[in-house]
């Protein structure tokens, strides 16, 4: 019988988003491309059916087998900047 | 060697900065909800609501698609397994939700074909191991699992799985939102929008509820970083009287969302009214498959008609969902209700309020 | 001669196991020789006789069995073979003994390939020649198809005490210090990347590896170790609770001071596991008095399997049965015992 239970010891989380980096691209239709995606050293693979802008060495969002979203490297140091500039500002 | 766009944002020093700079800004208190179950479960876990000054107050909303999916459902999904036989392909959260006389972990125990999947496109793949059987996947989620679960119907189609149907319950964000802001009894000032669901979606949704409510909403990830400068802006909106709608996920959420994934909704789904566990019925709140793909719909293929039920006595998720009651305000916190036994699925799913503040908060109040 | 001549029951015509293998009779006798003894080389055993007497042994004696029902059988790092005996070795090393002998039950199931079946023999054989442990007493049966996974092991093992001290929870004081042997997850990681319906890739192997040399080199420097527990299925988090109830203490460890490997914490993140209840198969905790701590941690340090210990957190006394993370982030919090099972099957 297929599927081992995973149990309540594990966080099991639905809303569980993970950023991850393409290694390499399958596949030439837009649905059907996928792609191996590393998430530090654990490597999956993942859809690319909603991120036909993407490319090897691009990091998406994977979520529940699919990369849902592109992650935006200059805006992924709005974090920090912003509280850089309200600092500064005060 | 950080994970990157992940761990960095979790640094104490970081968090530690954005709680001053938020106590510095703060003249008076304010109520700010945020909705995404993995947002409820970081700010239990890391202490960000220690963080804040006392007159900031988290209220946690029914972001957790696990916990707002209708007992009833819960009840045909057991049904489709018991008495029609057939698999049932499920993300883990639901296994241990009560229905209303049992669980999907119960049913599979008694002989329940019951299977555990990582991704829709996993149940794809049993049903075409298992052409001679009926395979059912349990297709739950906000809009952040819906473009997931459309595609396992859109693939189905094409390769012609006849043996695949979907138990859907999908939720939408924004009317439970305009739902709780209607209700009397919510003093919400500010609201923080579930950061992986706009970046399906985008934000134009929020943007009416900001014109029509007045308060400031800001869209927000779920790291300690994110969600402690979500709450930066949201206070910095409140202070000064502005109203709008402002992006701090900004590496992952753009205005207009995901083309690509909008569009495949769109062939796949519809917008109907959605009873919430909790809740009530709202109106344009739920996805179903559209006419289109109603074949594919376990609920018509096998006659399904689920009966509303009552919430088992004492289970007060409702409120819980609604932000209007704590969990350890609850008077079965942790004495008939607990992750062991659970009243509600608040309790159950790891994103359900319950179970985080049991997990995280529960034994330190306690004992330490 | 002829080919035809050649014996039928001859097990080279069998590529899998058959219930005959377990019938007691000529097939069976095959089976023995060309596989377990062909590998299990120690002097002391003796298959036809139903029990192995051994030499005289000085001081007390400690005695553990443990079995093994891991799946998949073979996984990177290690395999079942290989866990069954340093898992055995380990438990003995936990109340300080000097591993010796083990004995070996295996059920087999009817279809396993005979050439797994001789891998882990020979594993078995490898990783007891590591340990400087013998094998000598075995049994073998065998069920039929759908009955069995593969292949259960069963291994007891006997280990001389060689010291004076009582090692065990109820000697755990308040003020005892708590040392980590090494980082955490690998194992878990490993099982579940070979399992499948998870299929992801990762470098990660088990950290599966005996760790009695370890401790008796504690031992035998001097060190006051008051309780030894190696960790398994349910990770730290799961020994820690389990000690703390039993001792009647609460224990405190800061979470800056426990290694996760980096591909540990993304594949845990990828799964929503908490590194902290991961299992492993070659770390254990010690307890210790605060004034032998660093020079334990310098005997740890030495070994390859010890190099990344650390002090970890330290006993308190009251509240018992509670374990308290000092958080990075977030302050100080429970870790809990969490309800439900464990990822089955993962030792």
């Amino acid at each position: 019988m297929g599927g081992w239970p995973r149990a309540k010891s594990l966080e099991d989380r639905m809303c569980l988003s993970i950023p991850a980096k393409i290694l390499s691209i399958t596949g030439e239709d837009p649905l059907l491309r996928t792609a191996k995606v590393d998430f530090g050293g654990v490597v999956k693979e993942m859809s690319l059916a909603y991120v036909p802008e993407a490319r090897i060495g691009n990091y998406v969002l994977t979520h529940v087998g699919f990369a849902i979203s592109m992650i935006d490297e200059k805006e992924a140091e709005f974090v920090f900047e912003f509280l850089k500039n309200t600092e500064e500002a005060l | 060697m950080t994970l990157k766009y992940l761990e960095e944002y979790r640094d104490a020093g970081l968090a530690k900065k954005y709680a001053e700079h938020i106590a510095r800004i703060t003249t008076r208190p304010w109520k700010i909800m945020e909705a995404c179950g993995g947002q409820t479960h970081s700010i239990i876990k890391f202490g960000i609501d220690r963080l804040l000054p006392k007159s900031i107050e988290l209220v946690h909303g029914p972001g957790c698609p696990v916990c707002v999916t209708p007992m009833s459902t819960i009840d045909a999904a057991i049904e489709l397994v018991i008495r029609y036989r057939v698999i049932l392909c499920t993300f883990g959260d639901m296994l241990r939700v009560p229905g209303s006389s049992q669980d999907l972990q119960t049913a599979k125990a008694q002989g329940g074909d019951v299977r555990m999947v990582y991704s829709p496109l996993d149940a794809l793949k049993v049903a075409k191991a298992h052409p001679e059987k009926e395979v059912v996947f349990f297709a739950v989620g906000f809009e952040t699992t819906a473009p997931a679960n459309a595609m396992a119907a859109f693939q189905a189609r094409q390769l012609g799985l006849e043996n695949f149907s979907m138990l859907v319950s999908q939720v939408l964000v924004p009317p439970a939102l305009e739902a709780l802001l209607e209700s009397s009894t919510s003093e919400l000032d500010g609201f923080l929008a579930p950061g992986h669901v706009c970046a399906i979606t985008g934000f134009q949704a929020y943007e009416s509820i900001v014109g029509k409510y007045g308060i400031p909403i800001v869209v927000t990830g779920f790291e300690p970083g994110d969600i402690l400068q979500g709450i930066d802006m949201c206070v910095q909106m409140l202070e000064r009287g502005d109203a709008r709608v402002e992006n701090q996920y900004t590496r992952v959420v753009r205005r207009e969302g995901n083309h690509e994934a909008q569009k495949m909704l769109e062939t796949v789904f519809e917008i109907t009214p959605k009873a919430w566990r909790g809740l009530g019925t709202l109106a344009a709140s739920g996805l179903r498959l559209n006419s289109a793909f109603r074949a594919m719909d376990a609920e018509f293929r096998f006659g399904l008609n689920p009966e509303s039920s009552e919430e088992r006595t004492g289970c007060r998720s409702g409120l819980i969902l609604q932000g209007a009651l704590k969990p350890d305000a609850c008077p079965e916190f942790g004495k008939t209700c607990h992750p062991d036994h659970p009243l509600g699925a608040t309790m159950v799913s790891t994103e359900g309020a319950c179970a985080a503040y049991y997990r995280y908060r529960y034994l330190t109040e306690k004992k330490l | 001669m002829t080919d035809s001549l050649v014996c039928p029951l001859s097990l080279s015509h069998h590529e899998h196991i058959l219930l005959a293998h377990g019938g007691g009779g000529r097939l069976m006798q095959n089976l023995i020789r060309d596989v377990f003894s062909k590998h299990f080389r120690s002097p002391l055993r003796s298959p036809e006789h139903d029990s192995v007497v051994l030499p005289h042994l000085n001081g007390r004696l400690a005695f553990t069995t443990d079995s093994y029902v891991i799946r998949p059988l073979f996984f990177p790092g290690g395999d079942i073979g290989r866990l069954s005996v340093f898992g055995t070795v380990n438990d003995l090393a936990m109340s300080g003994a000097r591993p010796l002998y083990l004995s070996v039950g295996m059920i087999l199931e009817e279809g396993l390939s005979l050439h797994s079946l001789e891998k882990i023999v020979k594993s078995m054989q490898d990783a007891a020649d590591l340990c400087g442990v013998e094998i000598v007493t075995g049994d073998t049966k065998v069920v039929e198809r759908g009955k069995g996974d593969g292949i259960f092991i069963n291994t007891s093992g006997l280990g001389v005490i060689e010291h004076a001290l009582d090692i065990e929870p109820r000697r755990i004081l308040p003020g005892d210090v708590i040392l980590l042997s090494g980082d955490l997850g690998r194992h878990g990681v490993a099982i579940m990347a070979a399992r499948e319906g998870l299929e992801f890739e990762t470098s990660i192997e088990s950290d599966c590896a005996p760790l009695h040399r370890m401790v008796l080199d504690l031992l035998e420097a001097g060190i006051e170790l008051h309780c030894l527990r190696d960790l398994t299925r349910g990770g730290l988090a799961s020994a820690l609770n389990e000690i703390s109830s039993t001792a009647g203490v609460s224990l405190i460890v800061q979470e800056n001071a426990i290694r996760v490997p980096s591909q540990v914490r993304a594949a845990c993140e990828m799964l929503g596991l908490d590194p902290l209840y991961v299992a492993n198969e070659g770390r254990f905790v010690a307890f210790l008095p605060e004034h032998d701590a660093e020079r334990a941690l310098e005997i740890l340090r030495k070994h390859e399997d010890g190099e990344t210990a650390e002090r970890i957190g330290s006993v308190q006394a009251g509240c018992a049965g509670q374990v308290i993370l000092d958080a990075k982030l977030g302050g100080l919090r429970v870790l809990d015992l969490l309800s439900g099972e464990q990822l089955p099957r993962i030792c």
